[in-house]
């Protein structure tokens, strides 16, 4: 982004990475996965590279209010001196925190999440989903939490799934109902509580059921609960745990 | 002497109402203990709500059977209480069927619909009743339903129960008098209202006199108004509150995203004066200075009067704790166990202000520790599957959300984990331990 600004341009759109997206092995996949498909779509973006910072979210969902609000005002001091006017993320925790609550603290942009982005490329027709790898294939569609009922985005993703060429199977526990995948309010970052078991096992056991060929994630975060849950029961090597964007991108051999 | 009846029944009635304007009064302290709330906005949409959910029932048929069930109970009771109108009047004025005679045919048909009505409710409350204690529904059976709530949950079906019997054994009573030409009873116009149901009570009363069909009537008559006066101040007492609280509850319900969280102001004007670079940072605060304010919630008055609002809305259905994945799993959280904490302590509270001429005396307890254990606000993903099972927007997260706030901003009091994690942010930017100048990494990787 810097460099952008420097040469006096200004990107249609800012990447909003996210830390899983920086630095998580998995989710770095991920974010490269969503470059491809931006680079070969020509979309005009940039990222802010050692500019960003966590968005805040977990320490906001902890209880730490003040924290939140240090990240929270630190980001939008940044973004405004960019002028940066939209913004799209692949994790639906920083969509959350950006389109919502950033707006309060003086940071109001026009906040997307990827699987959104990604379908407006499609109809405007600036990439194209050949079918064909999919064919067939099961795909299963986990609904993250703070994209499904904290947002109310059920469809874009879903109509991504559809237009791959795949079979799209609902889990028992979908869209509204959707059940968490146990990462979100911070727990990504401490052990679960005593249980019977960990929700992320509930959660597989209950996309397992649909017999997919793919878990399809739309998070970083459950995309690391649902890859451990596939793990557990054993079954990595017949069921993959893929985000939108790696399905898209595969597709088009990008 | 013949009055004697008549001004009974108006003393009775004017300690019933008067009875229950003294809990609402107690219940609108109870509320208003709360911090305040800006909810004045969006009024034409929240009205809409109000008519969706609350009215129209449209989250309670997301669980068919029991909405459909529930629908029946809440038309009958509605319509029913039409009923009770001519009751009232009939009892103050000492005349039988009031209404039968301005509203002619009209009339014969309302009283058929409400027997009809009634025997549905019958129904339906016995299949609440055997889902409660004979299927034995798992949200109907977890351990925050042990003792007092269960017994209430039955209690108020039991109530309901009784007083449509009485309703039917009143009608069947009248239309045997009505059709034996009694006095008083019946009418030169013919037999007064119509009695699909209660017919079928008739064999019962075969050869009976006048007189015992009579006593029948009337002890039938009188039991049911007390019924339902003793029904009204029931609620405050119990958990069935809900039947005239989920309106206003669904006026009041958040209108925002669920993701979005509100910022607490006080920490913005902290946060901003952080970041001010010409702000003093030794400055002492002006004389007139209020008290900083308290961050979170650690006991009821720390809440919001929606969130106290909420807690006597809950009815205990147990639909959030259903949808709720920490329970799911095992845990210890319930939402429903959040709602009703926050009523128990509410009522506490409440009581403890009442006893002590109006102002709160410490009793060394507080909603945290005392009623909600770290361990349940702990477990929560804050997924919002609780705020959306819930029929009539009662939120349990943003209780969970301001407890967790006080335990982490006035007490330190997170655990180890998070409290490692919020270190990284604090020094890194990231909520692991990666070097800030290390974020672009991943461009250079293949």
């Amino acid at each position: 982004m810097a460099e952008l600004f420097a040469a006096g341009q200004q990107p249609e759109v800012l990447f909003w990475v996210g830390c899983a997206g920086s630095f998580d092995d998995r989710a770095k996949k991920i974010t490269k996965a969503f470059i491809k498909i931006l680079n070969n779509a020509n979309v005009s973006f940039a990222v802010l590279g050692t500019e960003e910072s966590c968005t805040g979210d977990p320490a906001k969902r902890a209880g730490n209010e003040f924290l939140f609000q240090m990240q929270a005002v630190t980001n939008i001091e940044v973004m405004n001196a960019y002028g940066i006017k939209k913004v799209v993320t692949a994790c639906p925790h920083c969509f959350n925190t950006l389109k919502n609550e950033y707006p309060g603290l003086g940071g109001t942009y026009e906040v997307v999440h990827h699987t959104q982005f990604l379908k407006q490329l499609l109809e405007e027709g600036k990439i194209s989903l050949e079918g064909g790898t999919y064919k067939g294939k099961r795909i299963t569609y986990h609904d993250p939490c703070y994209l499904g009922r904290a947002n109310n985005v059920y469809e874009a993703p879903r109509d991504l799934i559809r237009k791959l060429d795949a079979e799209l199977v609902e889990m028992k526990n979908c869209k509204k109902k959707g059940l968490c995948c146990g990462a979100g309010g911070a727990q990504m970052f401490k052990e679960p509580e005593k249980g019977d078991k960990d929700v992320n096992i509930e959660r597989t056991e209950q996309a397992m059921e649909t017999q997919p060929d793919i878990i399809a994630a739309a998070c970083p975060f459950c995309n690391t609960m649902m890859t451990d849950g596939v793990k557990n029961k054993e079954k990595e090597a017949s069921v993959a745990v893929m985000d939108i964007a790696e399905l898209i991108a595969t597709a088009g051999d990008l | 002497m013949d009055y004697l009846p008549n001004i009974l029944f108006a003393i009775i009635l004017l300690f019933g109402l008067g009875f229950f304007a003294k809990n609402v009064q107690r219940l609108v302290r109870n509320i208003k203990l709360g911090k305040d709330v800006d909810v004045s906005d969006n009024k034409s949409q929240r009205w809409k709500n109000m008519a969706r959910i609350a009215l129209g029932q449209t989250k309670m048929v997301v669980r068919p059977i029991a909405g459909f069930l529930h629908i029946i109970v809440y038309v009958g009771f509605i319509i029913i209480n039409i009923e009770v109108l001519e009751i009232i009047l009939d009892g103050i004025l000492g005349t039988h069927r009031l209404f039968s005679e301005p509203l002619g045919a009209v009339y014969n048909f309302l009283i058929g619909s409400f027997e009809i009505l009634a025997f549905l409710v019958v129904v339906s409350v016995v299949i609440f009743w055997i889902r409660r204690n004979v299927i034995r529904l798992q949200r109907f059976i977890k351990p925050e339903m042990a003792g007092w709530p269960k017994k209430d949950g039955n209690l108020i079906l039991y109530i309901e129960l009784i007083l449509m019997f009485l309703f039917l054994t009143m009608n069947g009573a009248d239309y045997q008098l009505q059709q034996m030409g009694a006095a008083h009873y019946a009418s030169e116009a013919g037999i007064l209202g119509s009695f699909p149901i209660s017919q079928f009570l008739s064999p019962l009363f075969d050869g009976m006199s006048i007189s015992s069909l009579i006593v029948v009537e009337r002890t039938a008559w009188w039991l049911h108004i007390v019924g339902i006066l003793f029904f009204l101040n029931y609620l405050y007492y119990s958990k069935h509150l809900h039947i005239l609280l989920a309106f206003p509850n669904t006026f009041y319900g958040n209108l925002k995203p669920k993701g979005q969280f509100k910022n607490l102001e006080a920490v913005t004007n902290e946060v901003m004066l952080m970041m001010d670079p010409s702000a003093d940072p030794f400055a002492a605060p002006a004389e007139d200075a209020p008290d900083p304010e308290k961050f979170g919630a650690s006991d009821v008055v720390d809440l919001n009067w929606v969130q106290l609002l909420n807690s006597y809305t809950c009815t205990e259905c147990g639909r959030c704790t259903s949808e709720c994945p920490a329970n799911q799993t095992g845990k210890k959280l319930s939402p429903r166990k959040i709602m009703m904490d926050t009523r128990d302590r509410l009522q506490e509270v409440g009581e403890n202000i009442e006893a002590n001429k109006g102002s709160f005396v410490d009793d060394g307890k507080q909603l945290l520790d005392d009623y909600i254990s770290r361990e349940e606000l702990w477990a929560c993903t804050s997924c919002n599957a609780c705020v959306e099972a819930c029929p009539v927007s009662i939120d349990p997260l943003s209780i969970i959300m301001d407890m967790r706030q006080y335990l982490v901003m006035e007490q330190s009091a997170a655990p180890s984990d998070l409290n490692n994690m919020m270190g990284n942010i604090e020094n890194n930017g990231a909520p692991w331990p990666f070097n800030q100048m290390d974020r672009l990494n991943w461009a250079q990787e293949s």
